[in-house]
């Protein structure tokens, strides 16, 4: 919920999100005010008292069919909600570029259509970007916070996750998916940068290449980069 | 009604058994239900407060990013292990095997369960089944490290006692589907005269719903965990994509099971509360058909919502909105339940003991679980959340909050009849509220954790986690004084505390009939069942007197 203070979406996922979080959380709470207070306020009215006789009321069709019905109404409406929400994020847009993710215990690999090899992930902004995620061992998910997205990587078979990043910035990547030892050391980031930076780096010839000002694409964002955790070091 | 009220010379059933042995064997063989109930009691108990134990070095070892007491892979079969105890030997045990058993029988106005040998020979299938998963961790090999879902590929290539540790939950599957056997047998053929299906108490309503499931969805899981041991052993190709296997039919076979298993969790704790309330707000439950059938429903939907547990599995998207949807019409049976336990105390005559202030905890907390299931069962959110803390922290809520605490609320509410002691009730109190503050410090930092992106099982985390894993650790040490101290005040009752009434609570149904503690056979004469179960003007026939 921290992109929502500061007003400022990571990427469109991230704006469905936390709508539909919002929309959900809104009358999760009214509904558990509701009954709280309505216990609480039982538990002293009709607390035990001498003389005090307590009435035998055994049910209420019209009841049952209120609080059957209502609440249909609502969790249906949820479920609206977070399906249509759900559908824009996994729509596969015609232009998308696609990068080939390939997960191993416990690091990532990018692999770009031009032959570019990478460990970061570095993606023009205000772009549609298709991953398609492979494992070369076990189960893992590609996981970004900041988007609201993951999906999982399971071997023999190719998943895919799609965003668009709003902003330039750098967003961890975190493997979400248990996968042994070090799954909680498996973290990289999304760097996404104006697509003319991008394209600079994407048409140098040296395919191992990292793209350079790398440091100033970073610095408007507020995110933790990879180098925080492995820095802060084990093992 | 004839309330078999025993002459106070009678024996009960600690001072004569049903075997010609004495001492611990006298119990160890002993085919009384009540006594099969206590040693589960103590057993489970005992793996719950290991459980416990366990989760506090968890919590320890993430008070700071880095490692602080332990190392990684001791961190990952920590959780493993503690996930294990607590799901297989504490929480799908727990209520229908310690109070089902115990109070099955003396609800329905029986002597004992249909098969009481084979409910002995369903606790000696528990007692092996925890020996296993003790025998899996000191032998070579090490300690499982696959977390309690046993997800493959992982744990087919994990070098640790995977297949020793699963075959323990095999078996104790057993254990499971023989009581459930015993206890539908029961209710459909020893209910007392006129105890019609109508006249059930509410606890046996769920009891048997959650039999039907044990019944029903454990084998799934016995056959998944065979697969998964020949897949390892022979290297036959099932689940392992290296072998031509497939991991996600190991994940729907495994959740087939692991979902409906979720309420067997939920079911038993919620026919508690349905007893508790009347009893405490002496008036008859509102919207008895209402919460009974919607047992049912809850047991029968439960089996058709297993792949929210896959939604970023990468099933195809057809599969996610159905199971979305279905997700959410599961939630409305509980939701049901939940108005009618809060109308029940409406025009009642409400004294907040113990065990009431229990199921208050309970309702508060358990709606916070099911509400934020609402959140995960959502397409948009769950593909954030899965994973996460968040699920962390719900489904803490959901089995510990919801279940947990109604483990406690049972406890508080029968012990005077299981042992014919009181408590100390200013004690019982203050572990009632202390729980509420230990367990929100505890669990709620971890749903803002998941919202921020922390996944779970991390050994390590990132630095900006740090602030709300120290009050949940902090958080962690109060529930373990809370939890010295609502055992503490029962082990102190037991040994020290003042004899109980009978019926200290003014309850009516038919356990409340008979002495306390009850005789071997229950009742000195089996009652005939003229009332519906909670008809309080039954209160003057049993020359109850309130003080
Ligand atoms: C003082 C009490 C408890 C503490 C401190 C505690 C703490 C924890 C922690 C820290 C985790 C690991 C989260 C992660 O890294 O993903 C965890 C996982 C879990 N806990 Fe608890 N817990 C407690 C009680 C319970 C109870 C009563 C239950 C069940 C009734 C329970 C069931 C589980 C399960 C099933 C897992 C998942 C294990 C896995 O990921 O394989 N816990 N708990
Ligand atoms: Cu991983």
């Amino acid at each position: 919920m921290l992109a929502l203070l500061s007003g400022q979406a990571a990427a469109r996922s991230t704006d469905t999100v936390d709508n539909v979080m919002i929309y959900i959380v809104v009358i999760s709470v009214i509904l558990l005010l509701g009954v709280t207070a309505a216990m609480v306020y039982f538990v002293f009215k009709y607390h035990r008292k001498k003389g005090h006789k307590p009435k035998d009321i055994h049910g209420s069709v019209i009841l049952e069919a209120i609080w059957i019905g209502i609440p249909t109404l609502l969790v249906l409406s949820m479920f609206y909600y977070g399906y249509t929400g759900y559908k824009t994020i996994r729509a596969i847009p015609d232009d998308a570029f696609e990068i080939n993710v390939k997960a191993r215990m416990w690091e990532w690999e990018f692999n770009y259509e031009n032959g570019k090899k990478t460990d970061t992930l570095f993606v023009p902004a205000k772009q549609n970007i298709k991953l398609n995620l492979e494992s070369y061992d076990v189960n893992h998910s590609l996981y970004i916070p900041a988007f609201r997205i993951k999906e999982d990587v399971i071997a023999g078979r190719i998943n895919y996750l799609v965003f668009n990043a709003e902003q330039t910035g750098t967003y961890d990547i975190a493997c979400a998916e248990y996968c042994g030892l070090n799954h909680s050391m498996m973290y990289t980031a999304v760097v996404a940068m104006p697509q003319s930076e991008f394209d600079v780096w994407y048409n140098t010839k040296d395919v191992s290449a990292e793209p350079e000002n790398i440091e100033d694409t970073s610095a408007d964002s507020s995110a933790v980069t990879d180098s925080t955790l492995i820095g802060g070091g084990n093992q | 009604m004839s309330n078999g009220t025993v002459a106070a010379t009678e024996k009960n059933f600690y001072e004569e058994g049903t075997s010609r042995h004495k001492g611990i064997l006298g119990w160890l063989l002993s085919t009384d239900h009540k006594r099969i109930g206590l040693m589960y009691l103590v057993t489970i108990a005992s793996f719950f407060i290991v459980g416990v134990i366990i989760g506090v070095f968890m919590r320890l070892e993430l008070i700071a990013p880095g490692p602080t007491i332990m190392e990684a892979q001791t961190y990952n079969t920590l959780f493993t292990l503690h996930g294990v105890i607590m799901i297989f030997l504490f929480i799908i045990p727990g209520l229908p095997a310690i109070f089902g058993n115990f109070f099955l029988p003396l609800q329905l106005g029986a002597k004992d369960v249909a098969f009481p040998r084979l409910n002995l020979l369903s606790y000696w299938i528990y007692l092996i089944g925890a020996f296993l998963v003790l025998l899996s961790l000191v032998l070579p090999g090490g300690p499982i490290d696959t977390g309690w879902t046993f997800y493959i590929p992982y744990s087919v290539r994990s070098t640790t006692n995977v297949s020793l540790a699963i075959f323990a939950a095999f078996v104790l599957g057993f254990s499971s589907i023989l009581t459930g056997l015993n206890f539908i047998t029961t209710v459909h053929r020893l209910r007392a005269p006129g105890m019609t299906f109508f006249r059930m108490p509410l606890f046996v309503w769920s009891t048997y719903a959650t039999a039907w499931i044990q019944v029903i969805a454990t084998p799934v899981i016995g056959i998944t965990i065979l697969l998964v041991i020949i897949e390892r052993a022979f290297g036959v190709g099932i689940f392992d994509p290296a072998l031509g296997g497939d991991p996600i039919l190991f994940q729907h076979l495994f959740w087939i099971y692991s979902h409906p298993a979720v309420y067997i969790m939920i079911l038993p704790a919620m026919g508690v509360v349905s007893e508790i309330i009347p009893t405490f707000a002496r008036r008859t439950i509102f919207g008895y058909k209402a919460i009974a059938m919607s047992s049912l429903a809850i047991a029968f939907v439960g089996y058709l919502v297993w792949a929210h547990h896959m939604f970023t599995s990468g099933i195809s998207d057809t599969a996610r909105w159905i199971f979305s949807l279905l997700t959410f019409i599961v939630a409305l049976p509980s939701g049901v339940k939940v108005f009618n336990w809060v109308a029940t105390l409406y025009k009642g005559s409400i004294d907040p003991k113990p065990p009431f202030l229990w199921v208050m905890n309970f309702i508060v907390l358990f709606s916070i679980g099911g509400l934020t299931g609402l959140v995960v069962g959502s397409l948009s959110t769950d593909i954030h959340l899965h994973d996460t803390y968040f699920v962390v922290a719900h489904f803490h809520y959901v089995m510990f909050g919801g279940t947990g605490t109604i483990f406690f609320a049972a406890l508080y509410y029968w012990f005077p009849k299981m042992f014919g002691k009181s408590y100390n009730i200013k004690l019982a109190n203050v572990g009632v509220a202390l729980f509420f503050i230990a367990f929100n410090m505890l669990y709620f930092p971890k749903f803002i954790l998941g919202y921020m992106g922390m996944p779970r099982r991390y050994f390590d985390y990132l630095p900006e986690f740090q602030s709300l894993q120290l009050v949940s650790t902090i958080g962690s040490w109060l529930m373990l004084i809370t939890m010295i101290i609502v055992f503490g005040n029962l082990i102190h009752s037991l040994f020290k505390g003042k004899k109980s009434h009978s019926n200290p609570w003014g309850g009516v149904t038919l356990e409340w009939h008979t002495s306390s503690p009850p005789p071997l056979e229950n009742f000195h004469e089996i009652p005939t069942v003229n009332h519906e179960p909670y008809d309080f003007s039954q209160l003057k026939e049993m020359d109850y007197e309130s003080k």
